[in-house]
């Protein structure tokens, strides 16, 4: 019983690390851009959540609706604005500038925020748990992973259902061409960038409501995320939900065997993963 | 109306250091099929590209219904009613034949081009609308392309190398096709390496000679000699 209780915490914790990855995946897919910057951008979201709830004192799932669009508009500025002059042939220039930016944003935190650890407040919703069979679910890991769902549904949906999301696969097969069907990459970059940075924010405001925080716990969410990533294979958005369950799931169980092992199991299995299948589980269909 | 709807002039074109064309003077009449010849190298795909804005131009090097377009981006050059048929078809692998079809639309022009007028053209394409596109063959590829490029509604359409590639049957059909393409009030520019089809189906040719204008002419009275001389620039 404990050790179907740890695959399903894990489970549940996959869809958090779905979240991660999710926004780093869909700028990958679109435009080729490595954001280092990734995990920092998670955590600034999770500040501004904290800002919002304890200037206005609503609940951190209300505040979405501010921190949301806040970080859409973060993310489409920052992409026009500096990411776009990154990009080219060469993959090394974006790569350092969001580093750099990592390392500007985590030091621009503990500026404004310090090194405290901070935690959003959410009321009842942190320890309500029901009974399932033999099981005690938490009602925030369960919320979490339903939110997974529907972002990677919804993302999905975009890309493959809407005209932004033609012009987002339209741009990723191939810039110049799509230019001459009146696509302006740029402004299609910034519609990605301003998509990933506002489920982002759903990442981050969960995170702030599961655990505590500081400004330094950026780089950790954004290896999570890139496991989860490689794990599903690049460019599929539901490898990606799989990749954040079986992340999820090799973390729980590990810490089931030896507390310790935790972080450490969830790396071997990715990169015993990565040994054997080095596209991941669910590449996409290679064009 | 102005007499040209396309009006290049003195135009230089660098690729870094590279210089690729030299001083190109061209125009284009309304509802005119223009011929575009010349070797490899000579900067056909060149002057393809600095029209349609994928490249970087001086100012007033070209002007498309009387205005300057020499430094707009490529999506607004397209905006402004001209499509390319580009060399090698390059649909785009991730979507379908009808989705390929869909962004050509994306410019938002109206006019008689939609999903159904270029079904009516090309009726394969319906059978095959859920299809990846480039699992299609080459030529029904070719019809993506040209059909990607009507449902714009352009102005001027440019067909590079349109049948490099292509089973001499497949060209046999696009070409006879071409007339109800460019029969609606359209100007067209063909690149075409067979030069007896292009000669055939313009009104006018140009020859390139590396990056330089080297014959301009009707194209029901050049000659094969002043050809040969402007294609390999032999006297």
């Amino acid at each position: 019983m404990d050790w179907l209780n740890a695959i399903v915490q894990g489970t549940l914790l996959g869809g958090l690390y779905a979240l991660f990855a999710a926004g780093l995946s869909l700028i990958f897919g679109v435009m080729r851009l490595v954001n280092i910057a990734h995990g920092d951008l998670i955590v600034l979201a999770a500040y501004l959540g904290l800002t919002v709830t304890s200037a206005t004192g609503i609940h951190p799932l209300v505040a979405l609706v501010l921190v949301v669009p806040t970080m859409g508009a973060i993310g489409y500025v920052l992409q026009r604005g500096l990411l776009n002059q990154t990009l080219g042939d060469d993959l090394l220039p974006p790569l350092l500038v969001t580093f750099g930016l990592s390392v500007i944003l985590q030091n621009g935190l503990l500026e404004v925020y310090t090194a405290d650890p901070q935690k959003m407040d959410a009321g009842a919703l942190e320890t309500a748990s029901f009974a399932l069979g033999d099981l005690t679910l938490g009602v925030l890991p369960v919320l979490t992973f339903l939110v997974a769902l529907v972002v990677i549904w919804g993302l999905q949906w975009t890309f493959y259902h809407t005209s932004l999301g033609r012009a987002f696969r339209a741009v990723s097969d191939n810039q110049d061409i799509a230019q001459l069907m009146g696509l302006n990459r740029r402004h299609i970059f910034g519609l990605a960038m301003a998509l990933a940075l506002a489920v982002t924010a759903i990442a981050g405001i969960l995170l702030g409501i599961r655990t505590s925080f500081d400004p330094s716990i950026g780089g950790g969410r954004l290896i999570f995320g890139f496991e989860a990533v490689i794990i599903g294979g690049l460019g599929n958005l539901w490898g990606t939900l799989a990749g954040g369950v079986i992340l999820g799931v090799a973390q729980t169980v590990g810490a089931k065997i030896d507390p310790g092992w935790q972080i450490l199991s969830g790396h071997i299995v990715f990169l015993v993963i990565l040994a054997i299948r080095p596209n991941g589980l669910f590449p996409r269909i290679a064009a | 109306m102005p007499d040209t709807i396309l009006q290049i002039s003195d135009l230089d074109a660098f690729y870094g250091d590279f210089q690729a064309l030299y001083g190109v003077e061209l125009d284009v009449k309304p509802g005119e099929i223009l011929a575009i010849i010349g070797a490899n190298g000579a900067g056909k795909t060149t002057l393809m590209r600095s029209i349609t804005g994928l490249l970087d131009n001086g100012a007033n090097q070209i002007k498309y219904r009387g205005k300057d377009i020499s430094s707009l981006r490529a999506d607004e050059v397209a905006m402004r009613g001209l499509a390319m048929v580009p060399e090698g078809r390059q649909l785009f692998p991730s979507l379908s034949v009808r989705e390929n079809l869909m962004i050509g639309a994306q410019v938002g022009r109206s006019g008689p081009w939609d999903l159904d007028a270029v079904y009516r053209l090309f009726p394969i394409l319906k059978d095959r609308k859920d299809q990846g596109a480039t699992s299609l063959s080459g030529g029904q590829q070719q019809m993506v392309a040209i059909g990607r490029a009507l449902m714009a509604n352009p102005d001027l359409i440019l067909f590079d190398e349109i049948s490099l590639g292509l089973a001499p049957i497949i060209i046999k059909d696009i070409y006879k096709a071409l007339p109800d393409i460019i029969g609606e009030g359209m100007s067209a520019m063909i690149v075409e390496q067979d030069i007896t089809k292009a000669l055939s189906v313009s009104s006018r040719v140009y020859c390139l000679q590396e990056g330089r204008v080297s014959l301009e002419s009707a194209s029901d009275t050049v000659s094969r000699e002043d050809i040969s001389r402007a294609y390999f620039g032999i006297e």
